[in-house]
């Protein structure tokens, strides 16, 4: 245990970067995977085109791949830094999957609920606000829930890029202790500490959500 | 000077080159899926069964490794199991790792399947004298199988992408290539970057075609 003793600050520092870039990254893919969601229903065709052709794009190709992009090429245009590289490819990569949770979401609520709203008088996009997305998700939040902890677990491939963030400053650590058994122990132990509290949560979710329906 | 690199790149040998890492993606993805489709449904099936002790103590495990990030596991088998007096080349490393993190996702999966399959199957399975492995084998498991492939097929999608991962250890994979080849120079970079990106999405774009498909079919 003098290994966490010894290097306790470099760890926290890794896990408050960890946190910081996935918290990031899941306001900013939030933001954009629901634009997007809604891209792909509306009645224009070439709007539905730009919202599917964004999500398969980043849906199927890999993240690492995404954040070399921002890293070598991105980065020689514009001043950026490893963590920001990391983390604008980590909101691009998952918007891409929130895109589509929201989407099932919104798919989901019966078409009676946007008829109704308009009959009321309500616009498109005032029925979109305040009628559909609510409903849509709370019926998306498990999967949400899902998408987050593939987020934070995601986010190690900033040690690919210089990001600083937990799995960089353990591999860090590693290099200097040699001790990469407890070193990768003791990382694991900290990323748990945000992942397996949330999987329990979007765990109970899912039965408060059977149960309802 | 851009579009100089755009061909330059692709000599013969560079191409040949990079082909030969998409080989070994797949070859680590194919090896792992099928490894982790076993050990998956094993453990899939413990947790589903409910044996006392044992089926909490396998779904604690899963869940732990599930929670994980994959970069993390491929360290840990690469750089830690060596302590232990494990030593794996970095291919099986690598295959180990997938296959440790692959099958705890589709353990979820299966178990997922195996609970959406109608308790009157069971029952009406064991009223006809079948046994209880019988059961599973013969009438629920091809049931949950069915639903089950648009999710393992998005798994394997992932698996793909995840390969890409093994550049940490140093797999010879296509991602790694590709950095071999635009450290030759620098305007190589764009183009390389492009070409990989185009042969991942194709690759995984295809097997999600095949999962759309497979929903609609067995839908």
């Amino acid at each position: 245990m003098n290994l966490l003793q010894d290097n306790f600050p470099t760890f926290m520092q890794g896990f408050g970067y960890t946190l910081l870039s996935s918290i990031i990254a899941l306001v900013g893919s939030m933001i954009l995977g629901t634009v997007f969601a809604i891209m792909q229903i509306l009645p224009q065709n070439w709007v539905r085109t730009i919202g599917n052709v964004y999500v398969q794009v980043f849906r199927n190709i890999p993240l690492l791949i995404i954040t070399f992009f921002f890293f070598l090429v991105v980065a020689n245009y514009v001043k950026i830094s490893g963590f920001t590289s990391g983390t604008i490819a980590l909101t691009l990569y998952t918007s891409a999957f929130i895109a589509e949770t929201v989407r099932a979401g919104i798919l989901s609520i019966d078409g009676g609920q946007m008829e109704g709203a308009r009959a009321n008088g309500l616009s498109f996009w005032q029925a979109m606000r305040h009628i559909i997305l609510p409903q849509a998700f709370r019926v998306a939040l498990p999967s949400l829930g899902n998408q987050f902890i593939n987020l934070v677990k995601n986010s190690s491939v900033l040690a690919f890029v210089g990001g600083l963030d937990l799995m960089y400053q353990g591999n860090m650590i590693a290099a200097n202790t040699f001790d990469t058994f407890l070193t990768y122990i003791i990382v694991a132990v900290f990323y748990l500490v945000i992942t397996l509290p949330l999987s329990y949560y979007v765990k109970h979710l899912e039965i408060k959500l059977k149960h309802a329906a | 000077m851009v579009t100089l690199g755009i061909f330059s790149a692709f000599t013969p040998e560079n191409v040949l080159y990079l082909l030969g890492g998409l080989g070994v993606t797949v070859g680590v993805s194919i090896i792992s899926v099928i490894l982790s489709l076993i050990f998956g449904s094993i453990v899939g099936i413990i947790q589903f069964e409910r044996i006392p002790y044992f089926s909490k103590f396998v779904g604690m495990i899963n869940n732990i490794i599930r929670n994980l990030p994959l970069l993390l596991i491929i360290f840990f088998v690469y750089f830690a199991l060596p302590k232990l007096g494990i030593h794996l080349p970095i291919f099986w490393a690598t295959v180990l790792a997938m296959t440790t993190f692959e099958s705890s996702m589709l353990a979820e999966i299966v178990r997922g399947g195996l609970e959406s399959i109608d308790i009157g199957q069971f029952e009406g399975a064991r009223a006809n004298g079948l046994s209880n492995t019988q059961t599973m084998v013969y009438i629920v498991l091809p049931q949950a199988y069915k639903k089950m492939i648009p999710p393992i097929i998005s798994q394997l999608i992932s698996l793909v992408k995840d390969t890409s991962l093994a550049l940490g250890i140093v797999l010879s994979e296509m991602t790694y290539r590709g950095q071999i080849v635009y450290a030759q120079n620098s305007n190589y970079i764009i183009p390389v970057l492009i070409v990989i990106t185009l042969v991942y999405f194709l690759l995984n774009y295809g097997l999600s075609l095949i999962a759309k498909w497979a929903d609609h079919k067995l839908a």
